[in-house]
Formats: structure tokens, sequence, C-alpha cells
């Protein structure tokens, strides 16, 4: 399974020189192909990558997870966090492939969003590394179980060491 | 009372350490306004009609004696001397500077406190019955349980984008103090035929401009599923919460367009997905918070006549105590509602006479009413007159505990930027009028709440009288309600008819309280008048 | 006319647009004609103010500038219940002139 609680990325890469620097948290090679969107994707038997608007349904995908390699989740406003949701589904319902924020996000969002399962960030403005590196390094714990592995404090608590999982 | 370790002392910390570090950002232009702003929010920090405001977390109300004093600390150093108790138990600063910011939390923290998820679209403190572990009715305390959810909820990754703001009661008596079902979620814990504890869910209730009264939910959620079942009520929101219309954002019109049998039906969905990700907490963990808030010492007492030689202290005792479930032992209400003063203001003073009456009284523990007095929950009895005493010393022993001048009253355009009409004076015109008359003292329980602007943080819905205050073409205007509740038998207020200017709101309270005087049976409290007589007679008396 | 107000960024402290900086004094504000929206967003640019916006004024009783709606008097006064804290704690009909 691919460690999707690493706080430091495998580097800021561009993708070709028009586009945007994105940050990703894997090691295996980035999708290229272009996302579409949810009705596209239903549609279409071939499409590997597609991209969720905040009022989609993410269960409507849950019966084609295995032909998906990349999910992006847009933000179109920072205060719109229902793509929380729809990744931590992702991730809950068993999808490991890509799982990449785009559109509004703030280094001051990217903790939660490791949190609920995104490994991949493309921000409508590029965030320096080293806010990058301090927001994630930020909080010692967490007090609630979520989408990645870290161990919540109750658990810390008692007699779960950190690395573990629940259940 | 509930005491951090170092995992919690760390998360402080870093939230100290990180909000310093967004100000500075802020101050230095690397973060615009728009950016900042739901940042300064989600720790408290708003920017209102003088200064800046800072809003600190008092979960479920409950304070020590240094809790209490830094918090007069920070009044004196950072502010003017005086700090606000509100209608969700917290408290706030009006004169904050930003660059000071970073400096208070650390204060904060450094007594374990925080002003962490006081504002913003997120859940919000939790509160509770003020007189939570003293009071002689409840099943349990219901603290251990909000200090659960106090820390799910606290930096919770999915849930601090809601489509708007969101707030929970834990209570644990038939008898609601807390204005549980007035809450986005309202728990009530209760026993179940096998006597087994569990908590009965109320969703989508809230006051705000389309007050409701939350539908309940579950009627019983097995204290092993808790954290599980909240998070499940959190997702259906989250998911499906109105995101096109910030007055339809609340949960109440998620449910209420929904229809509580629909919203149940994709919460139980939601959660029995839930439980197979086996989110729960570890039980020990809950076996760990109920025993900080187990038996303080009391002593064992014999129950304890009380010498009403002296009147004065005899009402007091008569209004502003509350039956404690230890022999010998009351629970004591401190006013902050003294006649023409600001309801809920107390001075550094008072607050450091408050923190060492508790310590010295009460086993070093205060809680912050919703009503915005003061309880000091275990006091002997024998030691109540010494403690009244000096009480009036320091004009904290007003006897006036849900009288009609114990006034809930927002900041209003006094010091909010979202109000349209001032409460605050209001609140002491009636005050005065009704100590001058002397009716106040005839009219036994009547609550009186005042609010300056729909959003309704002086919960006028829920008044036996409520006041809003609106904007009518640049003048301040008041509309009289009638007949709320926010206790166990919860009700909403109706409005009278046309408003009136500040003048002629208190002339209308007045006239309110004359009809139910003339009209009143035998134990009857003004509330029960009015929903055995109607609105009718009222209306007559005020527009006739 | 027209006046501009806003916040100190660093302090919170209400300010006013006199023309050429920003005053806690309503009496010193100026008016702007049609260049709030100008003088704003270069202000806000430099941060020398938090979220400024335009108001109506006119001038009152004694020369003074009188913002037309009450919340904006209340902002140039302070608190009307604590005239201690406002920006004249020592005249006794202040508060009545902004209601």
């Amino acid at each position: 399974m691919v460690d999707h609680t690493s706080t430091t990325p495998s580097g800021a890469e561009g993708r070709g020189p028009e586009a945007r620097p994105f940050l990703r948290f894997r090691d295996d090679d980035p999708v290229g192909d272009p996302a579409v969107t949810v009705n596209a994707f239903l549609g279409q038997g071939n499409a590997t990558a597609v991209r969720i608007e905040p009022g989609d349904d993410t269960r409507e995908l849950l019966p084609h997870l295995d032909r998906v390699a990349l999910v992006e989740v847009n933000f179109p406003t920072l205060g719109d966090g229902r793509g929380y949701s729809a990744a931590r589904i992702l991730r809950e319902e068993g999808y490991t492939g890509e799982l990449r924020a785009v559109g509004n996000v703030l280094v001051d969002q990217l903790a939660f969003m490791r949190r609920c399962g995104f490994d991949a960030f493309e921000p409508g403005e590029p965030l320096d590394a080293a806010d990058v590196e301090a927001a994630l390094g930020r909080f010692p714990h967490v007090y609630q179980q979520a989408a990645d592995s870290a161990v919540p404090i109750w658990s810390l608590r008692h007699g779960k060491e950190a690395g573990a999982r629940n259940g | 009372m509930y005491r951090y370790d170092q995992y919690d002392q760390a998360m402080v910390d870093a939230r100290v350490e990180e909000f310093r570090d967004q100000c500075q950002r802020r101050l230095d232009g690397q973060l615009s306004e728009d950016q900042f702003k739901p940042l300064r929010l989600m720790n408290g920090l708003y920017l209102q009609l003088h200064a800046y405001m800072l809003r600190v977390a008092i979960p479920y109300g409950t304070l020590s004696g240094a809790q209490m004093h830094i918090l007069a600390d920070i009044a004196d150093k950072y502010d003017r001397g005086y700090a606000h108790f509100t209608t969700r138990q917290n408290v706030q600063y009006n004169w904050i500077k930003l660059e000071d910011a970073g400096d208070i939390l650390a204060d904060l923290a450094s007594r374990e406190m925080h002003a962490i998820q006081t504002s913003g679209n997120c859940i919000r403190n939790i509160s509770s019955d003020h007189f939570a572990g003293a009071a002689a009715d409840e099943v349990c305390d219901p603290r251990p349980y909000a200090e659960l959810l106090r820390q799910w909820s606290s930096f919770h990754p999915e849930f601090s984008y809601l489509p708007r703001k969101f707030k929970i009661a834990v209570i644990a008596s038939p008898t609601d103090r807390a204005a549980m079902k007035l809450h986005d979620i309202g728990i009530n814990l209760v026993r179940n035929n096998e006597g087994e504890l569990g908590a009965a869910f109320y969703v989508g209730g809230g006051m705000g401009r389309t007050p409701m009264i939350a539908p309940q939910i579950r009627e019983f959620v097995p204290l092993d599923q808790l954290i599980t079942y909240a998070e499940a009520c959190l997702r259906v929101y989250n998911r499906h919460g109105r995101r096109d219309n910030k007055y339809k954002a609340r949960i109440k019109i998620l449910v209420h367009e929904l229809g509580a049998d629909e919203y149940r039906r994709q919460v139980e969905a939601e959660f029995e997905h839930l439980l197979a990700q086996k989110i729960e907490p570890p039980f020990a963990e809950l076996e760990r918070l109920c025993e900080f808030f187990g038996d303080p010492g009391f002593e064992n007492l014999a129950e304890a006549e009380i010498d009403r030689s002296d009147p004065e202290f005899a009402l007091w005792v008569d209004r502003n105590t509350h039956p404690h479930k230890r022999p010998g032992y009351t629970s004591a209400v401190i006013s902050l509602k003294p006649v023409g003063g600001i309801p809920g203001d107390a001075t550094a003073a008072q607050m450091r006479l408050m923190a060492d009456l508790a310590t010295q009284y009460s086993f070093d523990e205060c809680r912050v009413m919703h009503t915005q007095n003061i309880v000091l929950p275990h006091v002997r009895k024998a030691d109540l007159h010494a403690l009244w005493t000096k009480l009036d010393e320091a004009g904290l022993a007003t006897p006036n505990l849900d009288q009609i001048d114990d006034i809930i009253a927002c900041p209003g355009l006094d010091y909010c930027s979202l109000a349209n009409a001032r409460s605050i004076p209001v609140a002491q015109k009636i005050s005065q009028r009704f100590a001058a008359n002397g009716k106040g003292d005839t009219l036994g329980e009547l609550k009186l709440k005042i609010s300056g602007c729909i959003n309704a943080c002086g919960h006028h819905h829920a008044g036996h009288i409520g006041i809003l205050g609106v904007d009518r073409k640049g003048v301040e205007n008041y509309q009289l309600l009638l007949g709320g509740s926010e206790a166990d038998d919860t009700s909403l207020a109706k409005i009278t008819g046309p408003g009136f200017d500040e003048d002629g709101i208190v002339n209308a309270v007045e006239t309110a309280t004359d009809v139910y005087l003339a009209n009143r049976a035998d134990g009857e409290r003004f509330l029960d008048t009015y929903r055995r007589i109607g609105m009718a007679p009222f209306k007559e008396a005020l527009y006739g | 006319m027209i006046i501009l107000t806003g916040n100190d960024l660093a302090t919170g402290a209400v300010t006013w647009w006199t023309g050429s900086a920003w005053s806690h004094d309503v009496a010193d504000a100026a008016d702007v004609g049609d260049q709030a929206d100008a003088i704003a967003a270069r202000e806000e640019a430099a941060r020398r103010v938090n979220v400024p916006y335009a108001i109506q004024a006119e001038i009152g009783p004694g020369g003074i500038v009188r913002p037309a709606h009450i919340k904006d008097r209340i902002r140039g006064l302070g608190p009307t219940v604590r005239p201690d804290l406002t920006l004249k704690p020592g005249d006794a009909d202040a508060v009545r002139e902004v209601i």
C-alpha cells in the first residue's frame, strides 16, 4: 500500500513548461491522462482519470475504482469543504491511486487534506516549499482517526504505538 | 476537572505557534485578508465594530481558579480591564490587537486554555449543563462525553470547512439547562430499559433567522459508538448541507428540507459504513475521562439548615442556589446582572475575586452559564453566608437568577459589526424600570432575552419574553416576542406585532408583565400563563 | 459626502481617511468623492488599513463630520454603554449625539 502519510513530498515538479508546479507524495509516475468529469467518466468505459466537483456524489465512482488511476478533487473556493469528505470516502472504500487536490489550496489546508487521503496537490497558486514543510510538520499528533495512518492521541494513551493502525 | 496531558499540551502549543506564524504572515502581507479571515476565525479572532475581538473557549463552561485568573490577567494586560461572558459559555475580549494575538494564546496555553474553533465554519466549543457533576437530577456527569467530543472535534480534518458553524450541547438530566434542542446537535445522556447509559441524538435545532427545535434522530446510541455516530451526522451534513446561500447553510435547513426521516436514513447508512472503519476511540479513553470528573473530595456532611435570619441573604439563597446531589452542599450562582449593568461583563478584579472564591469554597472550580452568569458548583451550605458576604461587598450578589432582570443580551450594536440595534441599553433600562417600580420581585421566573440582530446570539426566540432589535430605515427598532423556552419544554417565541422604539419596548415589556399579573393562576409562571391564555390578551394590551 | 473608514491592520483600531493619512477621529474624515475605491485599494495594498469601505456622511452641527448610519457613528465614538472607553470620555453629550 502506498504510504499516504509521508510529510516530505517527492519534490515540486512541473508537467511541462505550461503546467503549474505541483506536490506529490507518491513514488509512482504521475498519470498523464486528462481528468474528465464524473458524468463523462461514468459514460466512458476507458477513462482512467476523473475530476470530482464539490456537488458530485463520490460514491457513484465506487463500482469503477478498479479502473481509476487518478482522482482530482476540485476546491473552487477555500471554504467549500465537500472535497475532504469525497477524499476520505474514496480511501475508506479502498482506493489507492493518486488523489489530487486542485484549485484553491492554501498551505494552511495541506495537513487536513493529507489526513483525508490526498497525496498530490496542484494549487492555483504555487506553494513555498519551506511553508509546506512547516505546515505538514506543525502538529505533533492527531486527535481522531482519519484516512491516514496517524495513530490518534486516544490510542497512544492506551498503549498503541505510533505507526499501528486501528483494526 | 479535566487536565491536559502532554498530548493535549503539545497540540495547543503547536496551535499557538501556527497562529503566531499566520498573524505574522498577515502583518507582513503574505496573506490577504480574504485568506487570513478563515484562519483567524478558527482561532476566535473577529474584526468587530471597534477592534479585533478574541473569543476564548471554555469547554463545557468549566474553569479552574487559575484559569479564571489568567482570563483576568489577559483583560488587564491586553484589553481594557474587563471581559464578556457569552451565551455559549465562552468569554470574549473586545479590544484586542492583532500583534498581541499570539502572546495571548500563549498565555492561555500556559493554563490549558485556547481559542481553537471558537468561530468559523467548524465544530465550535462543546457546551453543557452548568450544574454538571453537581445537579441532583442528573443521570451522570455529561462532561466526560463533552470532553471526548471536544478532542474528537479539535483539528478535525474533514469537518473544518463545513457549510456553516456547528454547535453541540451535551446534557444528562431530564431538565434541560443548556438549550440542548436549539443546537445543531443536542445530546442527552439517558439510561435505556436495561439500565445502560447511552446518548439520545437531536439534530437540526438552532436559533438565528430560521429558528427550529431539533427532532430526535436516534433514541439511543451506545457509548462505545458515540463518536462514530457523531461523525456520521457531520459527514451527511458536510456533503449535503447547502452551500449556495449562507442563510440556508445550517444543518437545521438540511434536516428540515430532507425531513427528519430521510436525514436519519442517510445518517444510519453512513454510520454502518463508518462502524466498519473502526474510528471509535478505545473505551478506556472514555473511562479515563470519567475519572477527571469524579468526586472532587466531598465531605460526608449532614444535611444542613441554612440560617435565614438575614432576609437579604435568605432571598439570595432562595433565588441563586440550586439543589446539589450531595447532602450539605449546594450550587451557588454569581449574578453578572446587576441592576443597570451590562449583562455578562465582569471586571478583572471581579474575575479574580470569583476565581479566589471558587478556590476557597468550591473545590477550585467555577462554571460559565449560557445565561451569562457564573456558578460555584460545590459550596458547603455552611459556607454560604460567608460566600454571600464577600460577593455582596463586590457587587456580585444580585439575587436575580431567572428573574426578569437576569437578562441575556448579546453585545449588540455597541460592539458587534453584525448588529442592527443596541441590546445592552435596552437590558439596562428594563432592569432599572423593574427595580424602580418594584414589580420585578412579584414576577417569579421570567426569562427575558435580547438580540441585536436576527442572528439571535441573545436567544430571543427562546425567551419567555424576547426582544429582537432591527434596523428600520437607519433607526433602531425593537420587536417583542412572547412564549419561547430553551428548557425541556422547548418552544419558539412569537412576535406580538409591530415594533417599538427604545423607550417603547421598555413600556411594552412592562405591559406584557401587567397582563400576566392580571391573569395568572396560582403557581403559574409568565410562560405558563401565556401558554394558557394565548397571544390575544397581550396584543390587546399592547396595541388595542 | 463620501468618507472612507477601515481598521488599523495591527491594532484593529477604527480609522478614517483624512485625505492624506488615517486618523482615529471621525472629525478628521475627508470627502473622497469618487476616489474611494482607488484610495482603498492603494492603502489596503500598502497595509496601512484593513478592510476599508466607503460610507455616506454629512457635515453635522458645529461643522463636524457625521456618518449617515448609526453603526458608523458608534464606530466613530465607541460603545455607547461605556462612555469611559469612547473617543470622548469626558463629554457627557457625546453618546446622545450619535444616537
